[in-house]
Parts: structure tokens; C-alpha cells; sequence
């Protein structure tokens, strides 16, 4: 069933001398979909990209990308696949036209091309001046064009929008949203949880050069359930109101005294916000404010990294 | 049109449009040339043995020769840049040919150098250096000036790819330009000690250097020289299937091959 999935990878192994970036990661990402790879600096999201796009070649483990292995038939890859990140760059001393018809040269797209994507991606005015003069916004919708010359079967994208401005993010969202509405497979890397959340179908959070979680953005924030909050009106209210959290979720409190907080995560489904509310009241506890929603993917990362350290501690 | 053809081609434009955004490292490596030809013409030579007007005659290939062996140097940096700023990255993710891009760097070299040794070629005419041989002997010498400068910039790429970065690459590139002092480029090599004469007569660039003085008819071939300078173009022609068969296939592997 390899045909469904544009990219599918069974234990990508490799190791760049003492480090080991990628240990077995396993990824499968269906055609059609968006796929994020989540996960903080060091984590092997950049060396996964690396290796499915043919410019590194793994240790060991084997992958399928666009239906085709990596190892065996890296040249039928490069033919299905466009890539835009942080490495794989246009030439600075050419202009944005003239660097979209070099690569429209060379993979035989005809010369229009490189005027729809200018056009596309609002350079138009910029077409004729060198790209290292390019804002950082430009130049990476710059580098999204150069990967799309042939509409790619599967789009990789390393850390698209990290260093760019609100206005600039989401113009780039807009465009990957729009290639995936039109049937590319995206997969991207980011450290940006709301761009995960906003672009992808699905989430594998990267941790150590392997999967360490993976589902849809809203499976990943149940498996962390929900997330209870009280602020109070003083600060010596938090002990009293900690109390009452602990035995409602079941799960130590965090308490931010600047605040006036107390945090605490539970899984039981059956806790609702007015039993919360009722339940500090009845404690004395004078409540200013209470929450009980779904975990931010911040807070998902952030309790899934925290708990892998307190395990190796 | 073969792919690596058709790849090449469009590699070499894209050098060739570089050159005219970016001209800075071309107009530096061929004005150095120039100006080492009147200082080492005009204030060194007649402090040497050899009188004004035959050492300048004796300079001008050497020169000619230098120039050609900074395909090194300017071979390194391209091939650095390159590969340090990215776009060789989406080159290798991109169907084409493994050989079109150094090969592409390779032959837009060879163009402009052929054009940038022009000006050298009309200061030296204008100190009074001459093609005294035949035609078909100058026809060899230039040919010869570019199959170095082909053979020195495959040297070049392949530092340039193996390099660290950039700055790396910089600062080794830089150090190339004593290559020719090591050499019969700038003065006779009969003088050197002994030790320093075998380095100097072992090194490319001498060979070439005999060989393009005696093809212009500049200066007789030196008697009881090391086997590359006493049969110049012979040597010449042998160290160029050298430097081009080792590094044009490693260079090309080492573009290639995936970390």
C-alpha cells in the first residue's frame, strides 16, 4: 500500500560522527496530506529533511518518497519532489526572474513559468533586483517559488517561516495552504506550534531523532487532556486553591505566584468548568477568574519534553 | 541535447550572469596580474641580473602562466560559495546531471579567462614583449594557458567543495598566490639553492611557464632542468592529464556524493 503515502520512511538511522541524529524515525504521510514535524533545535528535524530530499543518505532504514526509495532511485525522487528551507537557497547575485528561469531551464518548464510565479508570489516589482537585497519575506517566497517550477507531488519546507514578520508568515501560510488544497503533500519542519497547528493534518513531534508522538493536532492535545486554571485575588490564596485543583484532576498543581495562578492538567473528561468553579467557591477560595480548555500545542510540547526529562533525570 | 550538456549550458549562463552582478573577485584576480607585471617589470627587474628589456620578455609568460594557475584561487571561492550559501544544496535536489555543476563553473571559467587575459596580453605588448615564435606556435601557447587554467580550476572546485566555509576557503585561496613565487614564473630558477631549485622545477607551473616562453620564442628551454621543465610542453601537457584526472572525477564525486 506504498502508493498512498508520498512519503513513508521505516527506521532512518544516521549519525554524523559522536552525534546521532536520526535514531529509526518512522514517518508516513499520506498523499494529499499536510504533515508537520515538530520539535525543538537538535532534534533531527532538519537532518530528516535532509536525508528525504536526497542530500544526505542514512545510515540505515529504508524510504519511499513520491513511490520511489531514496537509496536505489534518488533521481526519480529528485524529479517528484520540491524543496525550500533554511539550505537549499536561490543564488544571492542573481535577480529573483532571472534565478526562476535558471531553474525553470533546468527542469524543462517553459520560460512563462518564471513570470506566473513572480506574479504568484507578488515579486513582480522585485523581478530584477539581485536576491540578497531581497527582505526575508521575499526571499523565502522566493525560495517557495523556486521549489514549485513543476508543482511537486512532495513539497518539503525547513522551518519556512522562522524570522519572519506576522505579515510575512502569513503569506507564506496562505500558499502552503493553497498547494495542499490543490493536492501537494507537504511535509514541513517547524518550531513554531501554531504554524503546525494551523498548516497540518497531522503532527509528529521529532525528540531525539525519533518520533516521539504523533496525531493530529487536536489527538495531541488530548493526550494530554485538559487544562484547569483558578486566579485568585491574593496570592495567599494559591495554597487553598491548589488543594482543590489536586483533587479534581488528580495531578500536582503548578503555581505562579506573579500571577496568582495555579495550573493543573487532567485527563478525567468528566471534570466541567462550573463543577470547577462550584469546587473552589465551596473551598473559600476567592476565584477571579477560572479556565478549563484544551491545551495550547505550547503547552503540549512543553509537558511532553518535560516529562521525557524528569524520566531521564 | 544530452542532459549533461544541456545542464552544463545552463550552469555556465548562470556563472556568466553572476560575473556581471558580482564582477568584484574577476576584475581583482585579472588586475593583480598587471600590476605584479610593472612592479616585478619596472622595480624589481632591473635589480636582477638579467637586463630591462629581455627580463621583461622572460615576465610577461610568466605572468600569463601565474594568471592561469589562479584558477585555483578563484575555482575555490566560487565552489565555496556555492556550497556554503545554499544553492548547490537545491542544485543536488533538483534532476539533473551530478557533473553539470562543477563542469558548468569549470568551462564559464575558461571563457573568461580567455577574455581576461587580453588586457595582460596588451600591457605586456606595450612593454615591449613580443610573439617571436610562429603562429601555430602562439596558437599552442594560448591553448596551453587554457588547458592549465581548466586543469588549476578543478583543483580549485575540489577544495572548494571539501572546504569548511567559506572563510576557510578564503584564506587557503589566498595562500595559492605564492604558488608561482615557488617557480620559474618571475626569475630563472639557476640561482635557487639547491633544494628550493628541485621544488621549484617540480612545480606545474614552471613547466608551463618554459613551455609558453619557448612556444612564444621568449627564452630557450633551460639545459639540465628536472624532466617536466626540460621537455616543456611534453611536461606540460602530462601534468595538466594529472590535475584533470584526479580531481575533474573526485571533484565531481565529492559534488555528488551525499553527506
Amino acid at each position: 500500500m506504498t502508493s498512498t503515502y508520498a512519503v513513508l520512511s521505516e527506521g532512518l538511522e544516521k549519525r554524523f560522527g559522536d552525534v546521532h541524529a536520526l535514531r529509526g524515525l518512522e514517518l508516513a504521510v499520506p498523499e494529499g496530506s499536510v504533515c508537520g514535524l515538530l520539535g525543538p533545535n537538535g532534534a533531527g528535524k532538519t537532518t530528516a529533511v535532509r536525508v528525504l530530499t536526497t542530500l544526505l543518505t542514512p545510515d540505515a532504514g529504508s524510504a519511499r518518497v513520491a513511490g520511489h526509495d531514496l537509496v536505489r532511485e534518488p533521481h526519480a525522487v529528485r524529479r517528484n519532489i520540491g524543496v525550500a528551507g533554511q539550505y537549499a537557497s536561490v543564488d544571492g547575485d542573481l535577480t529573483g526572474a532571472e534565478n526562476l528561469r535558471l531553474f525553470a531551464k533546468l527542469l524543462r518548464a517553459p520560460r512563462t513559468r518564471a513570470a506566473e510565479l513572480l506574479e504568484r508570489f507578488d515579486l513582480v516589482a522585485a523581478a530584477d533586483r539581485p536576491a540578497h537585497t531581497y527582505s526575508g519575506g521575499m526571499r523565502r517566497r522566493l525560495d517557495l517559488a523556486a521549489s514549485l517550477i513543476t508543482r511537486p507531488r512532495v513539497l518539503f519546507l525547513d522551518e519556512p517561516t522562522t524570522g519572519l514578520d506576522p505579515h510575512s508568515r502569513n503569506a507564506i501560510w496562505d500558499s502552503v495552504r493553497e498547494l495542499a488544497d490543490a493536492g501537494t503533500t507537504v511535509l514541513l519542519t517547524t518550531q513554531y506550534l501554531e504554524e503546525a497547528d494551523r498548516l497540518a493534518d497531522d503532527i509528529v513531534l521529532i525528540d531525539e531523532g525519533r518520533a516521539a508522538h504523533r496525531g493530529t493536532p487536536a489527538e495531541l492535545k488530548a493526550t494530554i487532556g485538559s487544562y484547569a486554571q483558578a486566579v485568585v485575588a491574593d496570592r495567599a490564596d494559591l495554597p487553598a486553591a491548589a488543594v482543590v485543583l489536586d483533587r479534581l484532576t488528580g495531578t500536582e498543581p503548578v503555581l505562579d505566584a506573579e500571577r496568582r495562578t495555579a495550573a493543573a492538567i487532567t485527563l478525567d473528561a468528566t471534570l466541567t468548568l462550573p463543577r470547577l468553579v462550584r469546587e473552589l467557591d465551596a473551598a473559600g477560595v476567592p476565584l477571579l477568574d477560572a479556565s478549563l480548555r484544551p491545551p495550547t500545542l505550547d503547552e503540549v510540547f512543553l509537558r511532553l519534553t518535560a516529562t521525557k526529562e524528569a524520566i531521564a533525570a | 541535447m544530452s542532459t549533461l550538456a544541456y545542464d552544463t549550458s545552463a550552469v555556465f549562463g548562470r556563472h556568466l550572469l553572476r560575473l556581471r552582478h558580482a564582477p568584484a573577485i574577476a576584475v581583482m584576480t585579472q588586475t593583480m596580474p598587471i600590476v605584479f607585471l610593472l612592479f616585478f617589470g619596472y622595480v624589481l627587474g632591473p635589480a636582477l641580473a638579467m637586463p630591462g628589456a629581455d627580463y621583461r620578455a622572460f615576465l610577461v609568460p610568466g605572468l600569463l602562466v601565474a594568471t592561469a594557475a589562479n584558477g585555483i584561487m578563484t575555482g575555490m571561492f566560487t565552489a565555496a560559495q556555492d556550497s556554503h550559501r545554499g544553492v548547490m544544496d537545491r542544485f543536488r535536489t533538483l534532476p539533473m546531471s551530478r557533473a553539470s555543476v562543477p563542469l558548468g563553473q569549470a568551462s564559464a571559467d575558461l571563457l573568461t579567462t580567455a577574455v581576461g587575459l587580453l588586457p595582460l596580453l596588451l600591457v605586456g605588448l606595450a612593454m615591449g614583449w613580443r610573439i617571436e615564435g610562429s603562429a601555430l606556435e602562439a596558437v599552442g601557447a594560448f591553448g596551453l594557458l587554457l588547458l592549465f587554467r581548466f586543469a588549476t580550476t578543478w583543483v580549485g572546485i575540489l577544495l572548494g567543495l571539501a572546504s569548511r566555509s567559506e572563510e576557510a576557503a578564503g584564506q587557503l585561496g589566498g595562500a595559492t598566490f605564492m604558488l608561482p613565487l615557488l617557480s620559474n614564473a618571475y626569475i630563472p630558477t639557476d640561482n635557487l639553492p639547491s633544494a628550493l631549485r628541485t621544488v621549484a622545477e617540480w612545480n606545474p607551473i614552471s613547466a608551463v611557464t618554459t613551455a609558453v616562453r619557448d612556444l612564444f620564442g621568449n627564452a630557450p628551454v633551460p639545459e639540465g632542468a628536472s624532466w617536466p621543465v626540460a621537455h616543456p610542453v611534453a611536461g606540460s601537457l602530462a601534468w595538466c592529464a594529472v590535475l584533470i584526472g584526479v580531481c575533474l572525477p573526485l571533484a565531481v564525486r565529492r559534488y555528488g556524493r551525499p553527506g
